[in-house]
């Protein structure tokens, strides 16, 4: 009786492994397909930002002042185009051999830099690309009077544009001049690391569209990375080490002159 | 229970409720759930719309120049850096078409000649170089090659000859003091041209028995400059007289 009903059943049970194993290998190969679809949504929802800690490291020997990354910025963020707002920016320095050293960021540096007059007298010459250096130790955070700024659990300092009430302490307070007062909102805006790209996989703007690679993107708490090869083999420096306020932003081959 | 206790006790409570209501009308929802922000905050941050596709948006619809770029010399420069952004073309391609920068002025952005960019980096000066054709009459941005082989030393490295030809050494050849293989021009970066090496090569020139022209500078090669190789006080390019 059982060997009966078995019987009829034993090719119908082939059947379907046999479909399921089509099914199951056509999974396989539409996985990465699937995966890269839904990466966006997929990532947001298990994204811890403890497992990360966001940091940026910039190699001054490689810029070419092309000012790609201050467009790149700007459209991505919806920086006003008015140049005196900037979430990031290049600076050009000259350094004289008499001493004075001049710096210049004609509109951040968007459309590039006119030629340096004159050859006679001149040092050497270099453009270092400035940015919010995320601090772990945020003077602007701290003056705050409504905690509409902080740090994220990843590393990277923010503005809750909603519940800032536009009193310019925190512009006032950062030392490297990251912040600008938005005219249009007339809150306080900066740098951001790009957030909202980084915690769905991409790269930062401005890192993305670097052509010569000086702007390297990661995160610290990875050691196979390319900021972690950078942190590793290059030497780095962060701008104004004396005021304690322990940048996320690397600087390799960093002038003495640049402040 | 003492009356006056009684009071003290009412006035607590009513302050205590008071603080508790004051606070929930004034502490914004969702404060503090993660530190001293709105999480609210950080969520309007997350939801900004994205512009820039990235670089691996662009493969699955142009595999053929993702392919060639990828190998070419501007395999580091990003589509979206000439394109520009490109997340709205990734979702309705036909209706959002990305420009392409085809006039002169944009690729003297990065090769214009400037002093401050760092040397070695490809630059033209933007009025010589044949002036009034755009730049893609020549060279491909995807494969960026010289359209033949150059034949002088400047073509690529602009930033030494323009700095040799006011030096006192204008009058040197590059080849003078580098011996450059033919395939050099061809794979630059493979075959490498030489460099002096010793004092003595400085010295066939400069010792004070060299067999070369009077009004050339000349120096005691057993006394000048001590234990340092003359190019580690000179550059050659254009040395300092002074």
């Amino acid at each position: 009786m059982n060997e009966k009903r078995l019987q009829p059943e034993a090719p119908v049970e082939e059947e379907i492994s046999e479909e399921r194993r089509a099914f199951l290998r056509a999974c396989a190969l539409g996985a990465p397909f699937l995966l890269g679809a839904f990466r966006g949504e997929a990532a947001e929802a298990p994204y811890n930002p403890h497992e990360h800690l966001y940091a940026m490291g910039v190699d001054v020997e490689r810029c070419i002042g092309c000012g790609r990354c201050v467009e790149a910025c700007k459209r991505e963020n919806d920086v006003p185009r008015e140049p005196y707002y900037f979430r990031t920016w290049v600076e050009r320095y000259v350094v004289m051999t008499q001493g004075e050293t001049a710096v210049d960021s004609p509109n951040g540096g968007i459309a590039g830099f006119p030629a340096v007059g004159g050859e006679r007298g001149l040092l050497r010459t270099f453009f270092v690309p400035k940015l919010c250096n995320h601090c772990a130790n945020p003077p602007c955070v701290q003056v705050c009077p409504v905690g509409a700024t902080f740090s994220t659990e990843d590393g990277v300092v923010l503005v809750d544009k909603d519940y800032c009430i536009g009193c310019r302490y925190c512009i006032q307070a950062c030392p490297y001049g990251a912040r600008y007062f938005d005219p249009r909102s007339r809150t306080a805006d900066k740098c951001t690391f790009c957030y909202h790209r980084v915690v769905r996989g991409l790269l930062p703007a401005c890192v993305e569209v670097c052509p010569t690679g000086a702007r390297v993107f990661g995160d610290l708490r990875q050691r196979s990375s390319p900021l972690g090869r950078f942190t590793r083999l290059t030497k780095i420096q962060v701008l104004k080490p004396h005021l304690n306020t322990e940048p996320k932003v690397f600087y390799a081959n960093l002038d003495g002159e640049v402040r | 229970m003492p009356q006056q206790l009684t009071r003290v006790l009412i006035v607590f409570v009513v302050l205590v409720s008071a603080l508790v209501v004051a606070r929930h009308f004034l502490i914004p929802k969702t404060f503090g759930e993660k530190g001293h922000y709105r999480t609210a905050g950080l969520e309007a941050v997350v939801k900004q719309p994205i512009h820039y596709a990235g670089r691996e948006a662009c493969t699955p619809c142009h595999p053929e120049i993702v392919e060639t770029h990828r190998k070419a010399r501007h395999q580091t420069v990003a589509c979206e850096v000439c394109h520009g952004p490109a997340a709205a073309h990734t979702e309705a391609p036909t209706e959002n078409r990305l420009p392409a920068p085809r006039e002169r002025g944009y690729c003297p952005l990065c090769h214009g000649y400037d002093l401050s960019r760092p040397t070695g980096f490809p630059q033209i000066d933007p009025v010589a170089h044949n002036p009034l054709k755009a730049c893609i009459s020549c060279h491909n941005p995807h494969q960026p090659e010289p359209p033949h082989v150059p034949e002088e030393c400047r073509a690529c490295h602009g930033q030494i000859a323009r700095t040799k030809a006011v030096s006192p050494h204008v009058l040197l050849p590059c080849t003078r003091c580098h011996n450059t293989p033919v395939q050099h021009k061809i794979t630059p970066r493979t075959v490498l041209p030489d460099k002096p090496r010793t004092r003595e090569f400085c010295g066939s020139c400069h010792a004070e028995g060299a067999p070369s022209p009077k009004e050339i500078r000349r120096v005691d090669l057993q006394t000048h400059g001590g234990r340092y190789l003359c190019w580690q006080c000179h550059y050659p390019h254009s040395p300092e007289l002074d």
